[in-house]
């Protein structure tokens, strides 16, 4: 006891050291290791190496790879694109007092709280073409039925409009911190001056704002980019390959192909990908640092 | 007399003018409440469809005309329970998520403190990319490594693939609530002769309980909610409810009653946990975005 006393900052964080190493640096090293040879994970047959040919055939003859980037940076614009300027529109509707103002701010959170699983199915419900409520409410407005995730050139957008649906909340919460952190002195000088509402948005909230909307942006890509659940659960990357994105053909490849080198060579791309625009974000966040 | 007279002119002028700005400042209030609701309206809708749909017979389901003509019946819930053991499942949900959140606050406790006293940065960077890097990273090396340990068809893989998104967002959390609290008590313990892990025990973690509240539950949430980790490490025995639900869609995808019910049996849990601790989520789940 006196020793572990005496090694505080050891003591402390050791076994969180340990199990980082063993459950998060060991399987990265391993998944690199993987992606040189190619296995089908038999305990039988040792992995055989291959060299980079994994990678080599990833960017020089895999189309559906390629395809997969396309779609999850497509994906991830849309998805994000419409979160920011959705949120940024609730953000300032809610932002003040109002009566059942804190209702308000917990009833936006269940979407991004409930199970992913659980939002699927009721998407699936909603966008069934015969039964579902969003078919019957557009034949009662006299528009035609859509086919939503049936149409492989339009699955990947209602994907996203269920991403949308889920997160815009977070989005707006973010920027509602950041609105209630914005200094007064600037909206007094400004409505001295005669400054309209619009020219105070324009000139002063979204300049102020800035530094939070990127942060608040940046934050949603990196998850957007990964987002596996909804879209393996709705449309499992259907139809055709639709709506296949790096994560779920990284997991097909793996879980139900058992390519492992394959897919370890893929998912170490991925890994370089959500790393390299977390640098930029952690890079960023440097030098605008104290705003957040 | 004529004084006031005079006065009485311009103040009824004045009052037309006021009485004009009121009416419009309540014009715009009333549509501030209206686009208020008309965004609550679209957040809710799809959980209110689930929920309505889970009190209806197949028959009911594929009448989208007249969505409120049904008798409600419980014969979804009651076969969700009676046929596919999801009694079981339940049990393994709660039992991943309340072991995994228990043993990530055991390790992620100290070390978010030692990080914040004594500056370890670099622990807390590490920490922050197991929060970015893509989970699917690492499933092929666990999955490898926990069949040849023969712990798959045990809880073990899952509660250590749930701690692994449990521990950084406790030590995120902690770390900024470590660091916001004054040194002095501790310092003032360890002069009466507390030991530093004494002073951590006795001092710190007592004043910090309401970060610790806040971290648990967005960790219980996070492992109830996860899919792709349970998809893979979970077997016939261990399955949590986001597998038996998706499961569940394949087997039976024209069942919508039933998978409705089964909706929100593992949504129901989340959304009274976040009707309660509404103020300690949105910190918690922000905190990435306002904190670093």
């Amino acid at each position: 006891m006196d020793f572990l006393n005496r090694h505080i900052r050891v003591t402390f964080i050791l076994p969180s050291v340990i199990f980082v190493i063993a459950m998060m640096i060991v399987p990265i090293l391993y998944t690199s290791y993987l992606s040189l040879h190619i296995w089908s994970g038999s305990a039988r047959r040792a992995p055989e190496f291959v060299g980079l040919s994994n990678y080599e055939r990833l960017f020089t003859r895999d189309p559906r790879f390629g395809d997969a980037v396309a779609r999850t940076f497509i994906f991830t614009g849309i998805a994000v694109g419409a979160e920011l300027t959705l949120g940024l529109g609730i953000a300032l509707l809610i932002n003040g007092k109002f009566l059942g103002h804190n209702l308000v701010k917990t009833l936006i959170l269940l979407p991004m709280v409930a199970t992913p699983v659980a939002i699927g199915m009721a998407w699936l419900l909603l966008y069934e073409p015969n039964i579902g409520a969003l078919n019957a409410l557009l034949r009662a407005l006299g528009l035609p039925p859509q086919d939503f995730l049936g149409s492989s050139s339009t699955a990947l957008l209602w994907l996203a409009v269920v991403d949308i649906w889920q997160w815009t909340p977070l989005m707006a919460l973010i920027l509602l911190a950041g609105l209630a952190a914005l200094p007064e002195e600037p909206y007094e000088a400004a409505r001295v001056d005669g400054a309209s509402a619009w020219q105070r948005f324009i000139h002063l909230t979204l300049p102020l704002l800035f530094p939070t909307i990127i942060a608040a942006t940046l934050l949603r890509s990196i998850d957007a980019l990964k987002t596996f659940d909804i879209i393996y659960t709705m449309t499992r990357g259907g139809p055709g390959f639709a709506t296949e994105t790096i994560n779920t053909y990284g997991y097909i490849q793996a879980f139900e192909y058992f390519q492992l080198g394959q897919a370890s060579s893929l998912l170490i791309v991925f890994f370089t990908l959500i790393l390299g625009v977390s640098l930029f974000f952690i890079r960023f966040r440097r030098r605008w640092g104290t705003a957040l | 007399m004529t004084t006031n007279y005079a006065v009485h002119v311009p103040q009824s002028a004045l009052n037309v003018y006021a009485q004009q700005r009121r009416q419009r400042q309540a014009l715009l209030g009333a549509l501030r409440y209206a686009a208020i609701a008309f965004v609550l309206f679209i957040f809710l809708a799809p959980f209110l469809w689930m929920l309505l749909s889970s009190f209806k017979t197949q028959v009911d389901i594929t009448n989208t005309r007249n969505i409120l003509a049904f008798t409600p019946t419980l014969e979804n819930y009651r076969n969700v329970f009676q046929q596919h053991e999801f009694l079981r499942y339940l049990l393994n949900s709660f039992a991943v998520a309340a072991l995994s959140t228990l043993f990530s606050l055991i390790l992620g406790l100290p070390a978010a403190y030692a990080i914040a006293r004594f500056r370890l940065q670099w622990l807390g960077v590490i920490l922050l990319t197991a929060r970015i890097v893509p989970g699917i990273t690492f499933l092929i090396p666990w999955y490898i490594i926990f069949s040849r340990l023969g712990l798959i068809g045990t809880l073990t893989p899952l509660i250590l693939s749930h701690m692994l998104v449990g521990l950084p967002f406790i030590a995120w959390i902690m770390i900024a609530f470590y660091e916001d609290l004054p040194i002095e008590l501790e310092e003032a313990a360890k002069i009466d002769g507390a030991t530093p892990i004494g002073a951590f025990l006795r001092v710190a973690l007592p004043l910090s309980m309401p970060g610790v509240i806040t971290a648990g539950i967005v960790a219980f949430i996070f492992s109830w909610n996860n899919f792709m980790f349970s998809l893979v490490l979970a077997d016939d025995r261990t399955r949590t409810l986001p597998i038996a639900i998706f499961n569940f869609l394949t087997y039976a995808s024209v069942d919508w009653g039933g998978l409705m019910a089964a909706a929100v049996v593992i949504t129901l849990p989340v959304l009274i946990i976040t009707l309660f601790v509404q103020r300690y989520i949105v910190r918690g789940l922000i905190a990435g975005a306002t904190k670093g």
